[in-house]
């Protein structure tokens, strides 16, 4: 099991070395989006308009965390269901998306749409959130502040903890991982 | 008659959502550091650690478990020689829950019109409320925060008579597979075997209330929860779908009478992050 220590936005570079089953440390920015956020996203997509973002390079978590308690920036702040988000995914992989953290797998059509746009989704422990809020060193909200906890924020990560599900060249670990613990009873 | 008067309930169900919500129960907490011993996959091994150191956290600085602090269900056991007085019972579980998410800074995840706006309610309202008249003159409270996820994840199925304990192991067995990591394994699943269409569900529902460990009181259903863990654990999903042999803490079987023609089966998963906290009052 490889260990790397990431510094987001993620390089070609980076993306190049990552393979399924690694496991990392991201350090950086990344935007928050869940499913009404993605959905707004892909709908101005659509309507060939601007995003409020800047997508090109940038990496998603998908999180929507509780209220932070006074004198605290974040509440827990663990990943929610990538599935769901894959309706959107492709649009926003084609408008520049380099990567994806959130749990469980993707669908076949995400998979091979990362391959193609040379982009990576990592898995983080879902359940872990009180953890996890501690790796997250700065929040800011920058778009659909209407939408509460899914609104979009900058975060910044510093040595978040999170393993890479599918990699530029096919790899897919929780794939890989039942294929080898699975056995007859 | 006894009485209860709506303000302690509802003031009991602020206190244990906001429990529920940072406190994992201790047979969890143990079932955690047993699956931690017992696997054997190195990426699995770093998954339950952080599971578990979590939990400490969690439970020293009183932060959420999970950020998804659930729609919140509640399970009354109401004795039926209780009088409650005061108000509303409703409004004051409703109440309760509304305060206990505001005030203790719990994720707001109920949104109204389901199929068009989806709007949200702001704090966590209106509450599951599932009530069951009980002998006696006391009211039991379990608050369970049910986590989105793994809610996603429920099963429902109406088999041919015939299809017997193949039929629902297979259908258990694909319902966990298909999940993968969305419902947050090491699991817990729960089993409703029998009554009807609703009523299997709320059985699914209500075995993950049994604490992990304590045996079924049913010699044949016990032993047929021990096959099914065994089953779901060599499908090899393991902790948070990365691979390896703890995919299940616990199979919790609840069954009831069925019609001649039935064989309802529901599944209803519960994430690692079990949380459940009651009172009697």
């Amino acid at each position: 099991m490889a260990e790397h220590q990431i510094t987001l936005p993620l390089s070609d570079d980076v993306i190049e070395s990552l393979r399924a089953g690694d496991y990392v440390y991201l350090s950086g920015p990344v935007y928050t989006a869940r499913d009404a956020a993605h959905k707004r996203m892909v709908e101005t997509l659509a309507r060939g308009e601007q995003l409020p973002i800047d997508i090109r390079g940038a990496t998603i978590y998908y999180v929507g965390p509780t209220p932070a308690k006074p004198g605290e920036i974040i509440g827990s702040a663990g990943p929610t269901t990538a599935m769901r988000m894959d309706p959107f995914t492709v649009p926003l992989l084609e408008a520049g998306l380099k990567g994806a953290i959130g749990k469980g797998g993707r669908g076949p059509e995400v998979a091979s749409a990362l391959a193609g746009h040379k982009a990576v989704y990592f898995l983080a422990v879902g359940g872990a959130g009180a953890l996890l809020g501690r790796q997250i060193t700065g929040v800011e909200i920058v778009a659909y502040e209407d939408l509460g906890t899914e609104a979009i924020r900058l975060m910044q990560l510093e040595d978040f903890p999170a393993v890479v599900c599918n990699d530029i060249y096919g790899g897919d670990a929780l794939e890989a991982g039942k294929a080898k613990w699975r056995h007859a009873v | 008659m006894r009485e209860v008067h709506v303000d302690q309930i509802r003031d009991t169900v602020q206190r244990l959502c906001q429990e529920a919500a940072c406190l994992l129960p201790e047979d969890v907490v143990g079932a955690l550091q047993t699956a931690r011993k017992r696997e054997e996959s190195p990426v699995a091994i770093k998954v339950l650690d952080q599971i578990l150191l979590n939990a400490d956290l969690a439970r020293e600085e009183m932060l959420p478990l999970c950020q998804d602090t659930g729609t919140t269900v509640l399970f009354l056991d109401l004795g039926q020689d209780v009088h409650i007085t005061g108000g509303d019972l409703h409004e004051a579980l409703s109440a309760g829950v509304g305060a206990g998410y505001r005030e203790g800074f719990l994720r707001a995840s109920i949104v109204d019109r389901p199929f068009s706006s989806r709007t949200n309610t702001k704090d966590n309202t209106p509450p599951i409320v599932h009530t069951e008249i009980v002998p006696g003159d006391q009211l039991r409270i379990q608050v369970m925060p049910k986590g989105g996820g793994c809610e996603n994840m429920s099963r429902f199925t109406i088999m041919l008579p015939s299809a017997g304990k193949p039929g629902i192991t297979e259908f258990l067995l694909r319902t966990v597979d298909e999940s993968g990591g969305n419902p947050c394994p090491p699991i817990i699943a729960g089993v409703g075997i029998g009554g009807t269409a609703e009523h299997a569900m709320y059985m699914a529902k209500r075995a993950l209330t049994r604490k992990i460990g304590d045996p079924n009181p049913d010699a044949e259903e016990a032993e047929f929860e021990a096959e099914l863990l065994d089953a779901v654990n060599a499908l090899g999903v393991g902790p948070q779908a990365v691979g390896g042999t703890q995919t299940a803490m616990g199979v919790h079987v609840m069954t009831h009478p069925t019609h001649i023609a039935s064989l309802p089966v529901a599944v209803n998963l519960q994430c690692h992050s079990a949380r459940l906290k009651e009172a009697v009052l």
